[in-house]
């Protein structure tokens, strides 16, 4: 009994539990009919959502003010250098994502280089740097639409044991984040600074050091998810990454992770990610207009985030 | 002193900007160059100012730019065809952006993820009443942004207007310098008696009233509106009050930097095309330019920075 009540008290419970609702009730319309279809979508879509909210769990759990705007820039500017440099040539694959990951990195370290040397307020830092990044991506793109080597493509929409490929990437992306986050010194690290900058830097953490790391490691997921996403959607566009700004704290904030540092929280960020495109997909089944769905879907989200709240303040 | 560093560094900024403008473009330096360099900043401004009062009580609010669109979409409809209903509605939105203040405050929400929220409600709502661009702006709200004031331009008369009116209200009223202690020491407020949820709702209703404004002003320059019109204002206010000599945290803020950092901002992409820039690199060119503001602000804060 104790042991059933005590996994309500998990952070991560609540995405999940409406995760699940929001799925039943999207049957419940369809009369169990397309349930398979529907989860597959949503693993799938989940996933670039998923990858890019473990970034930005990772910045804001370094505490209040830090998060990271410039997420969306960088997986469109990892995107389109990416399929720039594959060519649409088969065998090139790991060379774009070479390519993605290495414009990850620049970004990311851009980012640190704002905050740290000239000790911008990381929010303004990576608003002002995406600016930056987003007009590389238009100068280098001339809005040409570079289609993905064809392999390529079939791995990120094809599948493997009934899961979607790019759902295993982000998978194993969470643990390894879970495992370093649970298990590693730099994950430990990054919670002591998150829940006391000052007395982290007293015991010797190297906070900058673990900040900087973290920006990069951000910006580097990002990277990830643009090159993936590209590959799935058949070639990058230069507003792919636009919703994932929102979507990317979003996910975070639902997941269970603290707004205000010290805490993580992977497995929240699948049952935010899933629940977020799975929220939409049941409005649309239900016949919602564009207004009412996007109005429902904040609605959903402050309600959630009230839950999660009220139940930290009776622990 | 350390007021008077916050808002010399905006002055100087604009004022360097302004001159680069001119030297460039002379024929900009006239009654009418000078309107349209600025027209635009108007609503700018005034959303900046708004996200100044969140910024004062240590919030920041991600939905700004949805709600300034959604208000938009109710000028350019409803008061227009129906002037009392539109004002009824106008003056609903502003009360529960106050009732959102008192909600973050009462349940010790996040405010980031609350406005984030609310973004989608806005933008539903404004979807829901001009599913397509269209309405009309009010004749009268048209007349006032595109009058011609004696001396100087409407935006330059506005600009201010703006600074003075919020400096009284924020930097020299007995209720600002209240309000500006939540952003400092919330704690201290609450045990000398205030009842700070009320000073957040007020906070929040005024920012919502300097947004509807932002939304009035917007759809009297641009004749009509679309749900999506004023999304960049989000980003657009944060960096404009932050250029402006504000902080995120302990309710520095300074009005007419805020309004001075807008100005900067619209002006910046003025610059930018008088450069004739390659396009692409406009955007790329305006962060640029904040980035570079923003590092010359070290220069005037390294006092207080070490603190």
């Amino acid at each position: 009994m104790k042991n059933s009540m005590q996994i309500f008290t998990r952070p991560w419970i609540w995405s999940w539990l409406a995760a699940g609702l929001v799925f039943t009730m999207t049957l419940l319309l369809t009369k169990g009919q397309g349930a398979g279809g529907l989860a597959y979508a949503a693993l799938s879509f989940g996933s670039f959502a998923a990858i890019v909210g473990l970034g930005q769990m990772l910045v804001m759990t370094l505490g209040p003010g830090n998060v990271d705007l410039s997420i969306p820039a960088t997986m469109t500017l990892a995107a389109t250098l990416g399929l720039k440099v594959m060519n649409s040539e088969p065998g090139n694959a790991m060379l774009g994502l070479g390519v993605a990951l290495l414009a990850g990195l620049l970004t990311g370290g851009m980012n640190v280089l704002l905050i740290f040397l000239l000790r911008l307020p990381p929010i303004i830092a990576t608003l002002a740097a995406s600016l930056v990044y987003q007009s590389v991506a238009i100068w280098s793109n001339r809005g040409l639409r570079i289609k993905p080597p064809e392999t390529l493509a079939d791995f990120a929409t094809g599948r493997l044991i009934g899961v979607p490929n790019v759902a295993w990437v982000a998978l194993i992306l969470s643990i390894i984040i879970w495992i370093v986050l649970e298990r590693s010194l730099w994950g430990r690290w990054l919670l002591a600074s998150g829940q006391n900058l000052r007395a982290a830097r007293l015991a010797g953490v190297p906070v900058q050091s673990v900040r900087a790391v973290t920006y990069i490691v951000v910006a580097i997921l990002a990277s990830v998810a643009g090159y993936l996403l590209a590959s799935f959607s058949g070639g990058a566009a230069l507003n792919m990454g636009s919703e994932y700004l929102l979507m990317s704290i979003a996910v975070v904030v639902i997941g269970g992770t603290s707004v205000a540092g010290g805490f993580s929280n992977v497995p929240g960020i699948w049952g935010a990610s899933l629940f977020m495109f799975l929220v939409v997909s049941m409005l649309n089944s239900y016949g919602a207009g564009a207004g009412l769905r996007m109005v429902l879907t904040g609605t959903i989200i402050i309600f959630i985030v009230i839950a999660a709240s009220s139940r930290r303040g009776r622990l | 002193m350390q007021t008077k560093y916050r808002i010399l560094l905006p002055l100087i900024s604009l004022a360097v900007l302004l001159a680069a403008t001119f030297w460039m473009q002379p024929r900009t330096m006239s009654y009418f160059g000078v309107n349209l360099l600025f027209n635009l900043a108007v609503p700018i401004a005034l959303a900046t100012i708004a996200q100044m009062m969140i910024i004062m009580v240590n919030d920041i609010d991600l939905g700004m730019g949805a709600f300034v669109s959604l208000v938009a979409c109710v000028v350019a409809t409803f008061l227009q065809d129906t002037p009392v209903l539109g004002t009824i509605m106008l003056i609903g939105l502003i009360l529960s952006y106050a009732a959102m203040g008192a909600l973050i405050h009462r349940l010790e929400l996040p405010a980031i993820v609350v406005t984030l929220g609310m973004s989608f409600v806005w933008g539903g709502l404004a979807l829901f009443i001009l599913p397509s661009p269209g309405g009309a702006s009010p004749g009268w709200l048209r007349a006032l942004m595109t009058s011609k004031p004696p001396l100087m331009p409407m935006a330059v008369v506005a600009a201010i207007l703006f600074s003075i009116v919020t400096h009284l209200l924020i930097m020299r009223s007995g209720i600002g310098t209240v309000l500006r202690g939540v952003g400092g020491n919330t704690r201290a407020v609450q045990r000398a008696g205030w009842s700070v949820i009320w000073l957040k709702a007020l906070a929040y209703g005024l920012a919502g009233l300097f947004a509807v404004l932002a939304g009035m002003a917007l759809v009297g320059l641009t004749t009509s509106a679309d749900a999506n019109i004023a999304l960049r204002y989000t980003l657009l206010s944060i960096a404009g009050v932050i250029l402006g000599g504000g902080e995120f945290i302990g309710g520095k803020v300074s009005p007419t930097g805020a309004v001075i950092g807008a100005l900067t901002l619209t002006l910046a992409s003025s610059f930018l095309n008088f450069m004739r820039l390659n396009p692409d690199w406009q955007i790329g060119a305006q962060g640029a330019i904040l980035i570079l503001v923003l590092t010359a602000r070290l220069l005037f804060a390294k006092r207080e920075a070490r603190t």
